[in-house]
């Protein structure tokens, strides 16, 4: 008799996440229809692959290789970053194009250069982007700022919800700052009284907001039906997107979007006592973030882009203390529900290399940008699989004998008896594409094992 | 000169370096005595930081106690001319890339290391750091960046003051998330600085100080 969910142990979850893989379905429940035998055995090939890489009991059949982009797949089919913001049939078909021409063994999805109208809609504050701040040929980027407040963090810790709905969220976007005159839900309890609760939904702004939401959501639905659409037809061809969901590191929660990089690190100083009773809040909310998408999308890799833990960002003390603690906890706490966390770990993480020993083996894959992956290799080899590397200066400015050169001595240390990925280190907007296919193509050839 | 004062800085002490300051203003010292020992501990903290005793963290914090000293003197303080600078430097982030922390950090460091800083800011025309250039007289160009576009970019600004005829008046250095040195040599750029305090070596090399 089949185990229930609750009642396997985490390497169990895994294995049936990597089952479910290999029995992908399409959007209807149905087992996927695959274009081609061909395609079929190249899909399953590919998961396998991966999952040998992962789980460190054996070596793949070879070194799989992953191209994880920024905008490089829209800017090679010949479009801006406007275009592929705004015209989402150009933008899944660039995307495919991408996918078919460069055969990454796992394309990562046409979801980031996102719905550039739906933002337009909601008057998003927090990047600027192509036509709104930035020129049309180039990538979103960020706008740093507080966005929580330094005496904010009480409400925060009280309620999360109640604070983003009436706080954070009424300040990145625009059009939602209605939404700082709500009232907490958890105030309607009886009937006296209960329609006091209702009164700022019938204020002109506040309908506004909903009017520019319910806009907004019909905007990210047929986006979401592009993207989602590219993602069905390219595993029909033997691509399988691995990608089920997003997660990130408590302290750069609060550190990317919240308080800011200032922000946070003054906190250190100022009241670091509350700074971490607010990192603990958001361990499980982190956790639940992770789980509820791989449910949602029946796919267990979890992605966590890692920013301020990197080399030079904190000292040694100032990590264990503030950084690690609970975001070995969020990665605990997804490997415990069946998902494979896959952190990018952006800039240098040498120094941090030794904490990851005391994650449990064979349950998580790090994509590292600047680090040393030999060393890698030697500290923490036993433990995580690694992936990626190859520097994006390289792919833009290189040769392809460079990229060849690279490759081979990735795979020859990072890659020695198994648990890598070949793949890039930072997610990139411009490349020769003769490098990019140098690339995959070398990958296949000599990272065969024996 | 105050030791007392520097070394609290330096230790990072924010309640006890301005309640000293507080006192100090009112027994009658003299504020630019007291703003100079605020830049002897700002001094410290940038050996510390070269040391590797001190990160990131550690800076933006000693900069935010500076801040709030600077605040206490400015009353007490008749305006004057900025005195023994060592040279002036140009720092900016390059056209289309709007990244302004590592920016940030470099202007801060290179300010408390005794340079005159012009700072253009983020998504900055090549055209603007030329008029800089003219503009000022400095030694010392930093560009930054932290986005692949940012060679380009680069590079496009360098040839812009090559072909003003300034390149033999000025050093460039380039810093940011994927810069190394075969982006330098793309961009023809003299150097490329890891961090804020190799930028900080850098200009001091070229400038002297």
């Amino acid at each position: 008799m089949e185990k229930k969910w609750e009642e396997m142990s985490a390497e169990e979850k895994q294995e049936a996440q990597f089952q479910k893989l290999l029995a992908p379905k399409d959007p209807e429940g149905n087992d996927l229809k695959f274009q081609s035998r061909e395609a079929e055995a190249a899909y399953k090939a590919r998961i396998n692959r991966l999952k040998d890489a992962i789980q460190l009991k054996r070596p793949p059949d070879r070194v799989p290789v992953a191209l994880f982009p920024s905008m490089f797949p829209y800017m090679y089919a010949g479009m801006t970053v406007q275009e592929a913001m705004y015209d989402y049939e150009k933008c899944v078909a660039g995307y495919k194009k991408f996918v078919l021409d460069f055969e990454p063994d796992f394309p990562m999805g046409a979801a980031g250069p996102g719905p550039g109208r739906f933002y337009e809609i909601l008057d998003y504050k927090l990047y600027s982007w192509p036509g709104h701040g930035v020129a049309p040929e180039h990538s979103y980027q960020c706008n740093e700022g507080e966005y929580m407040k330094a005496e904010e963090y009480d409400l925060l810790l009280s309620d999360p919800s109640f604070y983003f709905r009436n706080f954070y969220l009424p300040r990145v976007f625009g059009k939602l700052a209605p939404w700082n005159m709500l009232p907490p839900l958890t105030g309607i309890l009886e009937m006296y009284g209960v329609a006091f609760n209702f009164i700022p939904f019938g204020l002109p702004p506040v309908q506004d907001a909903y009017k520019a939401l319910f806009e907004a959501g019909a905007e990210a639905l047929k986006w979401a039906m592009a993207v989602g659409g590219v993602d069905v037809e390219l595993a029909t061809l033997g691509f399988p997107n691995i990608f089920g969901g997003f997660s990130k590191a408590p302290f750069d929660v609060l550190g990317d979007t919240l308080r800011g990089t200032r922000g946070i690190m003054i906190d250190m100083y100022r009241q670091p006592d509350k700074l971490l009773k607010a990192l603990e809040a958001l361990t499980p909310i982190m956790i639940g973030l992770g789980l509820g998408a791989a449910q949602q999308t029946g796919k267990p890799f979890i992605f966590m882009p890692l920013h301020k833990g990197a080399d030079g960002f904190l000292s040694d003390a100032q990590y264990k203390e503030f950084y690690w603690p609970t975001f070995k906890q969020v990665m605990l706490g997804l490997i415990e529900g069946g998902c494979i966390p896959l952190p990018a770990a952006e800039g240098g993480y040498n120094t941090r290399l030794k904490y990851l020993n005391e994650l449990p083996k064979g349950k998580t894959l790090w994509m590292f940008d600047q680090t040393d992956m030999a060393a890698a290799k030697e500290t923490v080899g036993d433990t995580i699989c690694l992936l990626g590397n190859v520097p994006s200066s390289l792919l833009k400015l290189g040769t392809p004998d460079d990229i060849r050169d690279c490759v081979k001595k990735l795979i020859d240390t990072a890659g020695k008896g198994g648990g890598y990925v070949m793949g890039n280190g930072a997610f990139f907007d411009e490349a020769k594409p003769e490098n990019v296919k140098a690339m995959v193509a070398f990958t296949r050839e000599y990272g065969v094992y024996k | 000169m105050s030791e007392e004062l520097a070394r609290l800085l330096a230790d990072l002490k924010e309640a006890e370096a301005l309640a000293f300051v507080e006192k100090a203003l009112e027994q009658g010292s003299d504020p630019l005595d007291l703003l100079a020992s605020a830049k002897e501990g700002m001094a410290i903290v940038g050996e510390r930081f070269a040391d590797s005793d001190y990160f990131i963290p550690d800076l933006v914090f000693s900069g935010e106690i500076l801040r709030r000293i600077v605040a206490l003197l400015e009353p007490h303080l008749k305006k004057q001319g900025e005195s023994n600078r060592l040279g002036k430097v140009i720092m900016g982030t390059v056209k289309g890339d709007i990244h302004d922390i590592g920016k940030d950090l470099v202007v801060f460091m290179l300010d408390v290391s005794g340079f005159e800083v012009t700072d253009l800011g983020i998504d900055v025309p090549v055209q603007r750091f030329v008029e800089a250039v003219r503009e000022t007289g400095s030694k010392v160009v930093g560009l930054s960046g932290f986005l692949t576009l940012a060679f380009d970019s680069m590079k496009q600004t360098v040839d812009a003051i090559q072909e003003a005829g300034l390149r033999d008046d000025v050093k460039i250095m380039i810093g940011g998330g994927q810069i190394d040195e075969r982006v330098r040599r793309f961009t023809g750029a003299d150097a490329y600085g890891k961090d804020a305090i190799e930028a900080v070596a850098l200009a001091q090399r070229w400038i002297g100080g």
